[in-house]
């Protein structure tokens, strides 16, 4: 009879527990949203942060909730963002693709260098110091977001400027919050004209520090009044929906280079 | 006599020959003076003159009122030519006052001496040490009346006056304190009057044992003592040297005034006693000018805004190979890259090297050398790694900030690998999460 009673505790033991068990089940249960899966399946899962939130999932837990915009994966595009809006059963509208640009020009023929720069080899670290350029706004080019891209989207050109593909570039902004000199933001990638200096150096010192620097002169300013303007001895383009095409060769008069279209090599399209 | 210190830390070749024997010169004043507004630790002072105004030597050119600031003087008499960005010895370009100087050194009126310095209450030392606009003259340039006033609650029972000048090749501090003994003393004692201290110590090195013997002698009378120390650096960081001498350990993130102690140089104790036995403004310090790249090596008294070229030019110029200026002393110097840079309230020293080669770095073998000489008791080359990944709330944890850039790891490293950069990144990339996180 002795081999009985183990038999019977631990019967009763595991009936006790899994009544227990069924009993949490109901009681604890969570409700998850069946999109949330469904929209997390279709995000290209790269995790890089671009939207926004943490990774992947929790990009999709927003939308499902509908604290994010449907449009909001700048990995996915278009086409990840018709595939959510199915699953959301709306319209996804029309994203406009935007890409990483360089606002910079001073590249190793243009920008005069201060000395032999000995430090460590990071815009960063370079930056600290003051820089290893005279101008203390361009591009350092030790390729801070070069190493920071997740998409291997931007590589340092032969001038020692970084060069955006914007074929790959999914602007997460990765870059944008590498440059310790906010020389990099995300533009439409349809905008070609751009001011490719951001020195508030008056008009001598810029042009001593570099050969490409904006100068001030406001040759563009008189070109197209409506949409550029001069701000801290920089030309800045307030609205460049305004820019009429016709008045473009106009302000690619810059003597300086600092403004005007975008070149094939920069676009990575040589 | 045993000799005080405290634990690790290193100990480089002085080269202190160089110029031990340079007595101070005057040199002086060039045709325009470049007076950056921003010589201080804390935020920039305003400048109170404009283009084309006139000023007299000693007048006030710059104020703020900010409590973290100081005010800023005119070097010479002459007229304002510019208020603009100059380059400025911490690497970013500066506002600066730049003054052509028209020889007369017409002194402003409001230099006026006290007569019986000792009787003046606390308060006003306080305020007289303010509008000199004095800061800490051992390089790291924090306003000395900020630092004698302690918040409320907190003490003060003793004044350290810092006389190791721990850094190699310096002696602009040894000759101030050979050639004006009594002043130094003096100030100590202004310092410890407006501090309300009970003591003063003077705590010097042992390879300066002619000005220990010295202050010795001229200490009777005065409520303190002097105390040899042993010839290691950094034993002139604030720090290490409130342990040698009273084995009180500054709190992590604390300032001396949290164990009862203010540290002065001995160049601000004596720019203390000028201040208010004459009112002379910190217009004027002492410089060493040493190294292999220079054709003679000297001790200056220089005036603030001083271009480095023109006292550069007064040692004979630079030699053929010279590659190298740094301000400060070698260990925590800063390289410069021109000689248009003017000297400011915390150049203690110009050292030209002649460098034939710059060491390569190699990979980390694991030495621990850099830990074993830490004088702030930190793991260097844990902290580059976290700097260098990016592991800035790891670095933290691991007290990066608490690292005084003295640059002994470095210094020891056999695989050269430049630690104090790494270690820089790391703060300043903390410091400015910190400060967004703020705003």
């Amino acid at each position: 009879m002795q081999f009985l009673i183990p038999i019977l505790t631990l019967g009763l033991l595991g009936l006790l527990f899994s009544i227990g068990l069924s009993f949490a089940y109901q009681k604890l249960k969570v409700e998850e949203d069946p999109k949330v899966e469904a929209i997390s399946e279709v995000l290209p899962q790269a995790n890089c942060g671009g939207c926004g939130y943490s990774g992947c999932r929790a990009f999709a837990e927003a939308v499902a909730k509908g604290k994010a915009e449907i449009t909001g994966c700048p990995v996915g595009g278009e086409d990840v963002s018709q595939k959510i809006a199915r699953i959301m059963g709306t319209e996804a509208g029309k994203a406009i693709k935007k890409v990483a640009r360089v606002h910079c020009r001073g590249n190793t023929k243009a920008a005069r260098e201060k000395g032999i720069y000995l430090g460590i080899t990071t815009c960063h670290a370079a930056h600290i110091i003051g820089g290893n350029k005279e101008c203390v706004y361009g591009c350092l080019g030790f390729g801070d977001c070069v190493r920071a891209c997740p998409f291997d989207a931007i590589h340092m050109g032969e001038e020692g400027l970084p060069v955006v593909d914007a074929d790959k570039c999914t602007a997460c902004g990765k870059c944008v919050d590498a440059c310790p000199r906010d020389i990099i933001d995300l533009q439409p990638v349809s905008q070609n004209i751009m001011v490719f200096c951001r020195s508030l150096d008056s008009a001598a010192a810029a042009k001593k520090a570099c050969k490409n620097a904006c100068i001030s002169c406001g040759i563009c300013v008189r070109a197209c009044p409506e949409a550029i303007v001069l701000e801290n001895n920089l030309a800045v383009i307030k609205d460049y929906k305004k820019i009429d095409p016709e008045k473009i060769p106009a302000i690619e008069k810059c003597p300086t280079d600092a403004i005007g279209r975008i070149t094939k090599e920069e676009n990575h399209e040589g | 006599m045993r000799k005080k210190t405290f634990p690790r830390g290193t100990h480089p070749p002085e080269y202190k020959h160089y110029t031990e024997g340079q007595r101070l010169e005057k040199l002086e004043p060039p045709e325009k003076v470049f007076i950056p507004l921003n010589q201080h630790f804390g935020k920039p002072a305003d400048p109170l003159v404009s283009k084309g105004e006139e000023v007299l030597l000693g007048q006030k050119i710059g104020d703020s009122d900010e409590l973290f600031s100081a005010t800023v003087h005119s070097s010479v008499s002459g007229k304002v030519l510019f208020v603009k960005e100059h380059p400025h010895p911490l690497g970013s370009p500066a506002l600066t006052v730049i003054i052509a100087n028209d020889g007369k050194d017409t002194p402003h009126p409001d230099m006026k001496g006290t007569k019986d310095p000792f009787s003046l209450k606390p308060e006003d030392i306080r305020s007289k040490v303010r509008d000199a606009g004095i800061v800490g003259m051992g390089g790291a340039a924090f306003p000395t009346a900020v630092k004698l006033s302690p918040p409320k609650g907190k003490a003060i029972d003793t004044v350290i006056i810092n006389g190791c000048e721990c850094e190699p090749l310096l002696t602009s501090d040894y000759r101030l304190m050979l050639e004006y003994t009594k002043d130094i003393i003096n100030g100590a004692e202004l310092v410890r009057k407006a501090a309300e201290a009970k003591r003063i110590i003077i705590g010097i090195e042992d390879n300066k044992r002619d000005v220990f013997e010295l202050f010795k002698q001229k200490m009777n009378g005065f409520p303190g003592e002097t105390a040899l120390l042993k010839t290691k650096y950094p034993q002139g960081a604030e720090k290490n040297l409130i342990y040698a001498l009273l084995k009180r350990e500054v709190p992590r993130g604390g300032l001396p005034f949290d164990v009862g102690v203010v540290v002065q140089n001995v160049g601000t104790a004596k720019a203390v006693w000028d201040a208010v036995s004459s009112g002379t403004p910190l217009y004027e310090r002492a410089v060493t000018l040493s190294g292999p790249g220079l054709k003679e090596n000297k001790n200056l008294l220089i005036r603030i805004g001083t271009p480095f070229k023109h006292a550069v030019e007064y040692c004979g110029g630079l030699k053929e190979g010279a590659n190298m200026l740094v301000m400060g002393g070698p260990m925590m110097g800063l390289a410069q890259w021109n000689l248009d840079t003017p000297v400011i309230k915390g150049t203690s020293g110009l050292i030209v090297w002649e460098e034939e080669a710059f060491p390569e770095e190699f990979p980390c073998i694991s030495c621990g050398r850099c830990v074993s000489h830490c004088p702030m008791g930190l793991v260097p080359t844990r902290l580059m790694n976290y700097s260098r990944h990016g592991y800035y709330q790891e670095a933290e944890k691991w007290g990066v900030l608490d690292c005084v850039e003295c640059g002994c790891c470095q210094y020891i490293c056999p695989a050269k690998i430049p630690l104090v950069h790494w270690i820089r990144v790391g703060k300043n990339a903390i410091t400015s999460m910190k400060r967004k996180k703020k705003s």
